[in-house]
């Protein structure tokens, strides 16, 4: 059997077996699902279109969104970067700006890939698309990278929670931040270990982020998290690169981010009753806050 | 229970802008949509928790009656699923039900009725990442989540049903993967919830429905 629910075993497996994560991730799916690798890749290749599809949505018009908090972030982002007056190089300038743009098609009823969550939809568009665009990969490399970027997000599903109302922001958009992290990584040529030595630094790095959306609505804070959520990632996956390893091991930094989500007050996972969601502005601007 | 799919985290592919609020939403309409043979030409939904509170800026609404519709979760019409249901002439409500607290926070009852003028109650949940399980029909707890092929079976409390319904599937080489039976009360109405590996064909359902305490089968494949 190629099923594993624990990172060291998914390491184990890889390095035994000299494969990827996304390879060990893919023969898991065969073998599991009872589907086939053709089956699985071009599947996997239709959700990477709609990724794409989603961020040049939201780069060509402003869109009105359910809640009406958000809307036109991406083009703004867009137009500065193309300005020159970008501050943050074009890779992350690009990941941000296209994650803002997937939570704005999400935000106004617009097809997403929920990876792991509508949430935090923004952040592995944000990421692959921007390495795409810098590194000319193939959207094939793309398709093999999403299920580098599934392995690390079913191991925090399995063995912690990737849903901000049981483990706040930090399981949803940290989720998001070390899937694309190791994805990165194994992009970049880099080896298993250091895939998920990149996802357990994205996960340190926001460990404790409540959720505390405006009126509920998956609008604000959550737009720019998903932003945050990209540098996060790109950082991650930069340091673990560099050959600087992480000292606590990705499962042991699962169980950590799980037992802080459990420890988070019920304010603060995705009720709108506290954070963000609780200052006078945030509770002024949206008449369906709890009062 | 199925394994966790890559698609269960890269996906599922969806219209925004909640997995729970929308595509779970929707899913639990569909299921109750599916459970009703005859044409729908009225549906009420009561909103719990979480759903009573947000339902419109979650576009919770829209996705309910995109469910009754029988509109999949990345189906771009959602988003115009009040115009869709009106057209199809079928009357839509909405009432939020801020009290009961001894709910899923993501509970909405849909309360169907199709044009012979029969009613029925379905409450579900949506519980997480677009998945949503069915917790009663007409007021008897169940369980159905539709991941596989299913089939509700709707019957007397009488003997003999189980074994019935087994020989159906067992004739037409069926493998039962999982069943679960509810009742009201010993002797009157029960479900029967078989889900089946495969597709289920059409005509064990009428085999099914020829034994006299059993007064309907109905297939739910989404």
């Amino acid at each position: 059997m190629s099923d594993f629910t624990t990172g060291s075993a998914l390491l184990e497996l890889c390095e035994k077996s000299n494969i990827s994560l996304s390879e060990a991730m893919l023969l898991r799916e065969t073998e599991l699902l009872g589907t086939s690798r053709e089956e699985n890749i071009s599947r996997m290749a239709y959700s990477y279109s709609i990724m794409k599809q989603a961020v040049h949505t939201s780069l060509e018009s402003k869109a009105k969104t359910m809640g009406g908090l958000i809307g036109g972030e991406a083009i703004k982002l867009n137009e500065l970067r193309l300005s020159g007056k970008n501050l943050c190089g074009n890779v992350v300038s690009r990941a941000a700006a296209y994650s803002m743009g997937v939570l704005e098609v999400n935000a106004s009823m617009g097809l997403i890939v929920a990876a792991p969550t509508a949430g935090s939809s923004g952040v592995i568009p944000g990421v692959f698309l921007s390495l795409q665009e810098e590194y000319g990969f193939s959207d094939e490399e793309m398709t093999n990278a999403l299920f580098c970027a599934g392995a690390v997000g079913y191991l925090i599903a399995h063995n912690a929670t990737v849903a901000g109302a049981e483990g706040g922001c930090q399981a949803e958009i940290g989720a998001a931040s070390a899937m694309a992290a190791a994805a990165a990584v194994q992009l970049m040529g880099g080896t298993p270990r250091q895939c998920l030595s990149a996802a357990s630094g994205a996960l340190a790095n926001i460990l404790g982020l409540v959720c505390d959306p405006i009126g509920g609505l998956v609008e604000s804070p959550c737009q720019q998290r998903n932003a945050m959520g990209t540098s996060n990632a790109l950082i991650s996956a930069e340091i673990a690169l560099a050959g600087i390893h992480n000292i606590v091991p990705f499962d042991e930094m699962v169980e950590a981010m799980y037992r802080v989500g459990k420890s988070l007050p019920y304010e603060l996972r995705e009720t709108a009753l506290g954070g963000v969601a609780a200052t006078p502005t945030a509770c002024s601007l949206c008449s369906s806050c709890i009062k | 229970m199925k394994s966790t799919s890559v698609f269960d985290i890269i996906g599922p592919n969806m219209i925004g802008p909640s997995s729970s609020h929308t595509a779970g939403a929707l899913r639990i309409a569909l299921l109750a949509g599916k459970m009703t043979k005859r044409p729908i030409v009225k549906v009420e939904f009561v909103l719990y928790g979480s759903f009573a509170r947000t339902y419109q800026g979650h576009g919770t609404d829209r996705a309910l009656v995109g469910g009754i519709l029988g509109f999949s979760p990345e189906d771009a019409r959602i988003r115009n699923s009040f115009d869709i249901a009106r057209e199809r002439g079928i009357d839509f409500s909405f009432r939020p039900d801020y009290d009961t607290k001894d709910v899923h926070p993501n509970t909405a009852d849909v309360i169907i009725t199709d044009d012979s003028g029969t009613v029925s109650t379905v409450r579900g949940a949506s519980i997480g990442g677009g998945a949503a399980v069915i917790q009663q029909i007409n007021g008897v707890d169940v369980k159905l989540r539709g991941e596989l092929s299913t089939i509700l079976v709707r019957q007397k409390d009488t003997p003999g049903v189980l074994a019935h319904i087994a020989r159906c599937l067992a004739d037409n080489n069926i493998n039962i993967a999982f069943t679960r039976m509810y009742r009201e009360a010993k002797g009157e109405n029960a479900y029967t919830i078989i889900e089946a590996d495969g597709a289920i064909p059409a005509k064990v359902l009428s085999e099914i429905e020829a034994l006299p305490s059993i007064l309907s089968a109905i297939l739910i494949e989404l």
